[in-house]
């Protein structure tokens, strides 16, 4: 077990290498120039000439790549262009507002996810299942902004149930976790559904109605453990769909997290803060993973780490 | 062995009283174009402490009766629309669920053919067991624990307490289903129904599930509906019989008259399908070569599979499975040779690595030309020589390529002929193997799985190979279609001059299709020799006891005596450097090599 973690955390900063590397390419070759967003339409060439230098960019390629791991291995992250201040702490001041909105939202999702495929399943066929999955198609089609104004049009403009934006109390969470958890719950209704259908084939469904169980027992303890499986896999790729939802949904909602930096990084070309972002949203995807797959034994005991 | 030895009856009871009386029973399924019967005019009695056969191939209509009687019929898609279930005095047919519920289990209970899938894998035996006794019986759990314990031990499972805490990976076949029949039998029921309950098990396995479920009847005077594909299980278990064909009944009759004088056509021809051991030496001997003629088509000389078992954060080499080890064997020109064994004996391994499928350590030689030193084009080359057909002729059927390419693909791959020859070829192949010419252009789910096997025959011969490995090619298959497949298989050869490598764990099969026989045990081979000699004087223990389990379909045939083994198999995993004693062969005479004891 301990093992295993170790060799999966040894993977991971492989990973996040790769991920920086690609990242760092991406930005080199961007037609954008960060200088000249920096320097602006008037400065002379004297003067983007001597801003470049002091950003290092006037460097080879190979040499800014190494520079940049350096300081990333002692913890250095760079400066924002245009904010002066070190991008780890802009990171870290933004990092908690986003755990949160992120953990929330992967609740909503799987609770209206799994809750609605196992419906679906146990109806399949019936007017029920079809109306179910039917809006796991618009969910799943709708554009994030189009949900996350409707929510809000509803519930924050017309109703008057949550604040319309901002952070603070667990009021400004509720839209926008569901406006994620909406949209990611189509995915899971989806899964979950097959999955359970699956399962409910399985010699064991039949042994468990052979003893008499009644049949909440036999979903309930039989057939969802076994039919969540998939899913909690499925629940470590999705980080990664997450962080680009989050980017609008943060925008939408004035969500002061790590989503909202990114877009406006990404507006100025301010490279080192669109590094940091994109190495703590890898970070996450790793993480998630890990955790996905360290939960998986738990509930089911032929899964073996190795 | 019908009355010898009548069961010990509970005071009170009437041995003659019915415990479920079935009358015309109908079942049908939905179709596109309306009912589609599956079980027409079904009847029968079941008397307390009886054991009652019901027999058929696939598609008779078996299994849906016991799925009828235990009210898990896949409703609305199957449902009975006539006759009556009567157990005791309860009308099963309409009964509400709820009221079905507190049957099941408890009044009428069932065991599968599949232990390892009937059981809930992320469960604990001891959770899934009191789970079945608390749902009929107001049981603290302490009290449902002591229940769990007494049942576990009655189904002679060594260490109840620690079963307890398993889960149903960490038990073998064999241990899962005594678990089945532990939780089938604790609320002692009328009525136990075991549909294929030893199919899936090995024959020395199946042996010990047997005797044990006849035990546990005799104990708890329990009805038994036995339902089987296997004549031989027939004659050692039941008491009567019921012939099903097509969902309708065939013949009924006690067991005894029935193997004596069978009165339909139908079961004759199912009794004559049956493969018997010693049934062998019917098979004429000529066309073959003597076993010890021909020359060598395959030679392997210490041949090892090893698998690796990796652990730690480096994955650090740990210990190995060895799972084939140091096996030496010939196959000659022109006959057949047959690996016989338990599961993960090895048998199957040897034939991959033959084929190039794992890894292999030793020196294979085929045509005298050693594997190892092959390029890459005389690899590829030998491949051609070297055909396999395996057990399960859907999964090895591209289900979206039509029967016509599918036998042709491997002639596309070798290049071998233009188009116009290879669809000659194709349909020449076709009618080796018992095939119109049209069924080129049909999909491999339009065929029976007879048929289905021969599409997979005929595509292994479409390159002319020397040898064909045959990987429990017939165990799949109902009876009547084994024997025709074994027929085709054996016209083939005397054709072609093929060899085979038959794999099974079916004796009678063995006997019935092979020259020579080698015994597989934990990797090794423990007997090798003709067929005479091994199945005329087994000399190996193992392979007595083999033998020895296999169920003889005669019901008047003294019942071989087995010693009664509760030991599980040893494991194949080996830490690093160390391994399993190496059996060296020691020849009997002629031929006959035996590893010394």
């Amino acid at each position: 077990m301990l093992a295993y973690v170790l060799r999966r955390l040894i993977q991971s900063a492989l990973i996040l290498l790769g991920v920086s590397f690609i990242t760092f390419v991406l930005l080199y070759v961007l037609p954008a120039d960060p200088v000249r967003q920096i320097a602006g339409r008037s400065a002379t060439p004297e003067t983007v000439e001597s801003i470049r230098r002091q950003l290092g960019l006037d460097q080879p390629f190979v040499v800014q790549y190494a520079n940049y791991l350096w300081n990333l291995v002692h913890g250095d992250l760079g400066r924002s262009y245009l904010q002066k201040t070190e991008v780890a702490a802009l990171l870290l001041s933004r990092l908690p507002a986003t755990l949160l909105l992120m953990v929330a939202a992967i609740f909503c999702e799987l609770l209206i996810g799994l809750t609605l495929g196992m419906i679906a399943a146990l109806y399949r066929g019936r007017p029920l299942d079809n109306a179910l999955m039917l809006g796991s198609f618009v969910t799943v089609s709708a554009p994030q902004f189009v949900v996350a104004l409707l929510l809000l049009y509803v519930f924050s403009v017309r109703l008057g149930w949550f604040p319309i934006g901002g952070y603070g109390t667990a009021a400004h969470l509720v839209l926008p976790a569901l406006t994620l958890g909406i949209l990611g719950s189509g995915w899971y209704s989806r899964i979950m559904r097959s999955s359970m259908l699956d399962v409910m084939r399985a010699d064991f469904i039949r042994t468990a109605r052979a003893k008499g169980l009644g049949r909440a027992r036999v979903v309930l303890w039989h057939a969802l453990p076994n039919a969540i499986l998939p899913v909690i896999a499925m629940v470590g790729i999705d980080i990664g769909m997450f962080m680009s939802g989050i980017v609008v949904v943060e925008s939408v909602f004035g969500w002061p997290g790590i989503g909202q930096l990114a877009w406006q990084a990404i507006q100025r070309v301010d490279i080192p803060i669109i590094m940091g972002v994109t190495l703590v949203s890898a970070t996450a995807i790793v993480i998630g993973n890990l955790i996905a797959d360290l939960v998986a034994p738990l509930i089911d005991p032929r899964i073996r780490l190795r | 062995m019908t009355t010898a030895t009548a069961p010990l009856l509970p005071a009170g009871t009437d041995p003659a009283e019915v415990v479920l009386a079935v009358r015309g029973l109908q079942v049908a399924a939905r179709s596109d174009s309306g009912l589609m019967p599956l079980i027409e005019d079904l009847s029968f009695d079941l008397r307390r402490g009886e054991t009652l056969a019901i027999a058929g191939e696939s598609g008779s209509g078996k299994s849906i009766t016991a799925l009828a009687c235990m009210g898990l019929l896949p409703q609305p898609a199957v449902r009975v629309t006539g006759g009556t279930i009567r157990l005791g005095d309860t009308e099963l047919t309409g009964l509400p669920e709820a009221r079905m519920q507190r049957i099941r289990g408890a009044r009428i209970a069932m065991i599968f053919q599949e232990p390892m899938t009937a059981l809930n894998p992320v469960m604990t035996i001891g959770r899934q067991l009191t789970e079945a006794i608390r749902a009929h019986e107001p049981l603290g759990l302490a009290a449902a624990r002591t229940r769990t314990i007494e049942a576990i031990r009655a189904v002679r499972i060594s260490q109840p307490e620690r079963r307890l805490a398993q889960y149903p990976h960490e038990l073998s076949g064999g241990m899962r289903q005594r678990v089945m029949i532990a939780m089938a039998l604790a609320l002692r029921p009328d009525v136990l129904i075991a549909d294929e309950p030893t199919t899936a098990l090995d024959v020395t396995v199946q042996r010990e599930v047997l005797d044990l479920l006849r035990d546990l009847q005799r104990e708890l005077s329990t009805a038994v509906i036995l339902i089987t594909h296997d004549m031989g299980v027939v004659a050692e278990m039941a008491d009567r019989v019921i012939v099903m064909r097509r969902g309708r009944v065939v013949e009924t009759a006690p067991t005894a008259s029935l193997f004596a004088a069978p009165q339909d056509d139908y079961t004759r021809q199912l009794l004559a399908a049956v493969p018997r051991i010693g049934a062998g030496q019917a098979r004429p001997a000529q066309g073959s070569p003597l076993p010890d003629g021909g020359d060598t088509l395959v030679r392997m000389t210490d041949v090892s599979v090893r698998f690796p078992v990796r652990q730690g954060v480096f994955g650090r080499l740990h210990a190995r499975v060895h799972a084939v080890e140091k096996v030496s064997l010939d196959i000659r020109r022109g006959e057949t040779l047959a690996l016989v064994g338990e599961s993960g004996c090895g048998k199957s391994t040897i034939a991959r690595a033959l084929v190039g499928l794992v890894p292999h350590e030793g020196r294979i030689e085929v045509g005298g030309k050693a594997l190892a030193d092959l390029g890459r084009a005389a690899t590829k080359a030998l491949r051609r020589d070297l055909q396999i057909v395996f057990q399960d002729p859907m999964a090895a059927l591209d289900a979206r390529m039509t029967v016509g390419e599918l036998i042709r693909e491997p002639l596309v791959i070798h290049g071998i002929g233009t188009p116009d020859e290879q669809r000659a070829r194709v349909r020449d192949l076709l009618e080796r193997v018992d095939l119109p010419a049209l069924a080129a252009n049909r999909y491999p789910h339009q065929f029976s799985g007879g048929q289905r096997q021969r599409i997979c025959i005929a595509r292994a011969l479409a390159l002319k190979p020397r040898l064909i490995v045959c990987d429990e090619s017939v165990a799949a298959l109902d009876v009547s279609i084994q024997a025709r497949v074994l027929d085709l298989l054996r016209d083939l050869q005397a054709e072609t001059g093929v060899s085979y490598l038959f794999i099974s764990h079916d004796m009678a099969v063995v006997e019935n299709i092979s020259d020579r026989v080698a015994v597989m045990y934990l990797g090794q081979i423990v007997e090798m020799g003709s067929r005479a000699q091994v199945f005329g004087d087994p000399r190996h223990s193992y392979t007595r006891r083999l033998l020895a389990a296999v169920p003889v379909p005669d019901p008047q045939a003294p019942r071989r005596d087995m010693p009664r083994l509760t030991g599980e198999i040893p494991s194949p995993v080996w830490p690093i450097g160390a391994g399993p004693e190496r059996k060296v062969l020691v020849d009997m005479g002629a031929g006959h090599m035996v590893a010394p004891e």
